[in-house]
């Protein structure tokens, strides 16, 4: 294993996939001299040179635009937008063109352009810089939704998606990218729909994304400590959905709390409740509770935006009404 | 480089099979044989023959709501092209797209669209790729006058002129935004004057004229292979049918409608072969019979077609 932060892991994947396959090329906003604005692809240019790692000008729609025509026209791009929050401004690039061409045409078009895109409250970037939009996305038939947690998945992930055929949002937490951790040293990937259990338990299921696993995780550590074992499932795919994984989990623990990092109110939450509730309603011994941000837009002031996310006290306090 | 006589011939005889697949699809709508929405070309015709007349294997282009015409002059099937619009599963899209959809990615046509604008960023991808994988290729874009109101021109154009693309953005100014008159939706008579803004050549061109479109798309196309970038090419033109099937046309006058049939590219240019003793009166008639005939086994095709089976329904959302 090495050891590595989860900004070096996507700049790995990056590098590998750029040299396992001369179709994949990057383009965004600053990605190329200035290597990013949190810096994930840091000296890529060097290696691939501009024809490859391309600097836009600040035009998301034509970031995604053009990379959705070069992916119909045999490409593989892998464009950067460099907040979730400026979705806004090229959904229909993403959405209308990307996510329906495929089934528009009868099955006569591969579009795999795999989006990188950043979410998450916590540097007080506020509120135009720090939203998890991934409950937009898992609402696109023909687009996949991967949200990563540690420098090993988002590794493995990153591969699988650049190599997968269908357009892929690749949603990372700007507050994970100095997360270190082990990454299996040579070339993997990770399937994607495959979640993962990060801490097994058999007493109450927590099915966390992204930012919220780790959490998910303190919140189960001081749990254990009062007798109550939680298994944290990470699905790390929100689109495909591993359903069996967590209706297992369930199946074992009678209980569950889903949390993200995103307003609760219409959150991908709800969709994981309501799918236990349609396919696993008799393993259940006890409410679902989700937990969620308010149904607020992300505040600035940091003591604000502490009470906004989700913490470990929160997700304590959902398991321990249900216990 | 002059055209040849037989030249000359195709580009007449595909803006007739253009009309007559177009003035098909509208009976047929009429009589409600039709389902959903459909936009067409009449009249626009000299446009979408006269850019693709230039365009080869590796080239590609983006189309609009509109897009009948282009897919024809692409060289599509009449015969899938018709089977998709009635919904029926020999269509180009087994049914799953419909009139705005139409495409045919192996053949170098990015589709018709259902969103206004969304063609240019398309091309200037595609003619990234062809830039990319170095193969000479250049992509066109289509789109109206109401289209270059829209970010997507402003972002495509520039990003195109930054980069150098061998791209062609061919604006049909038909006028109208549908029911907006050009005069009330943008405060310039010439679309192709906003080029300058990029920094790329811009012409305005009679798009009623199959010569003129021909020649400054040849030109373009030139540039485009030659590694000089992208050109906004602007071609004048009208429809003679409404914004969509079914349309009033409450927001412009027969008066003008008569002025613009007076104007048809297709009597111009058949006009024009005649008196430069191209072909005689009874070849172009010919080439019309023949015309008629593919259209009314395209027609034949389409009726004969299956409708899709149900459990068509769920496949092709994701590639495998």
């Amino acid at each position: 294993m090495l050891e590595m932060t989860y900004a070096q892991a996507i700049n790995a994947a990056l590098r590998e996939e750029m040299q396992r396959d001369g179709k994949v090329y990057i383009l965004g906003e600053d990605v190329g001299v200035f290597g990013g604005c949190f810096g994930v692809t840091a000296g890529l240019i060097d290696q691939f040179g501009p024809q490859r790692v391309l600097d836009t000008p600040i035009s998301e729609t034509a970031i995604i635009g053009s990379a959705v025509g070069a992916a119909a026209a045999g490409l593989r791009p892998v464009p950067e937008i460099m907040f979730m929050d400026f979705m806004a401004v090229c959904l229909d690039e993403f959405f209308n063109q990307a996510a329906k061409m495929r089934y528009m045409f009868g099955g006569k078009a591969r579009v795999p352009v795999t989006l990188r895109t950043v979410c998450g409250a916590g540097v007080g970037a506020a509120a135009q810089h720090s939203q998890s939009l991934e409950a937009w996305f898992t609402h696109m038939p023909g687009v996949k939704v991967v949200m990563p947690s540690t420098p090993a998945d988002a590794k493995g992930l990153l591969v699988a998606s650049i190599r997968d055929d269908n357009p892929v949002i690749f949603i990372e937490h700007k507050v994970l990218y100095v997360l270190s951790g082990p990454v299996p040293e040579g070339e993997y990937s990770i399937p994607l729909g495959k979640a993962d259990i990060k801490r097994p338990g058999g007493d109450v299921t927590i099915v966390a994304t992204s930012m919220m696993v780790h959490n998910a995780l303190a919140a189960a550590q001081t749990l254990a400590g009062e007798g109550v074992e939680a298994e944290v499932v990470d699905p790390r795919t929100l689109s495909p959905l591993d359903k069996d994984t967590i209706l297992e989990s369930v199946a074992k623990t009678g209980r569950l709390v889903v949390v993200h990092e995103a307003v609760k109110n219409s959150g991908f939450g709800g969709e994981i409740a309501a799918m236990v509730a349609e396919e696993g309603f008799d393993y259940l011994d006890a409410p679902i509770k989700r937990v969620g941000a308010p149904f607020t837009p992300v505040p600035f002031s940091p003591h604000l935006e502490a009470a906004y996310i989700p913490d470990e006290n929160k997700i304590i306090t959902a398991v321990k009404e249900i216990m | 480089m002059a055209l040849t006589k037989e030249e000359m011939l195709v580009m007449y005889r595909k803006m007739l099979l253009i009309r007559e697949f177009e003035e098909t699809v509208a009976n047929m709508f009429s009589q409600g044989q039709i389902p959903g929405f459909v936009h067409l070309y009449v009249g626009e015709e000299a446009v979408a023959v006269g850019v693709c007349s230039n365009l080869g294997e590796q080239d590609y282009i983006a189309s609009t709501h509109r897009g009948h015409g282009h897919g024809i002059a692409r060289g599509a099937s009449v015969d899938k092209m018709m089977a998709e619009i009635f919904g029926k599963v020999d269509g180009y899209c087994k049914g799953k797209g419909g009139s705005m959809h139409i495409a045919d990615v192996e053949l170098g046509f990015l589709g018709a669209n259902g969103i206004v604008g969304a063609g240019l960023p398309l091309a200037a991808g595609a003619a990234f790729a062809n830039k990319y994988l170095n193969n000479n290729g250049v992509a066109v874009c289509f789109f109206g006058d109401g289209a270059s109101n829209r970010a997507t021109f402003h972002e495509a154009l520039n990003l195109a002129s930054i980069w150098k693309l061998p791209v062609i953005f061919v604006c049909e100014n038909n006028m109208y935004g549908i029911s907006m008159c050009q005069e009330r939706h943008q405060n310039i008579t010439d679309v192709a004057d906003r080029s300058t803004a990029y920094g790329i050549p811009g012409l305005t061109v009679d798009g009623n004229d199959l010569m003129a479109v021909y020649e400054a798309a040849a030109e373009a196309v030139k540039r485009a292979r030659a590694g000089e970038g992208p050109t906004l090419i602007e071609c004048k033109t009208y429809r003679h049918r409404g914004h969509f099937e079914g349309d009033a046309c409450v927001y412009r006058s027969e008066d003008e409608l008569n002025r613009w049939k007076m104007k048809c590219p297709i009597k111009r240019f058949g006009d024009r072969l005649l008196e430069m003793g191209l072909a005689g009166r009874d070849e172009l008639d010919k080439i019309k019979e023949q015309v008629k005939e593919q259209i009314e086994s395209a027609l034949e095709f389409a009726r004969r077609s299956p409708l899709p089976d149900v459990s068509e329904l769920t496949k092709d959302v994701y590639c495998d």
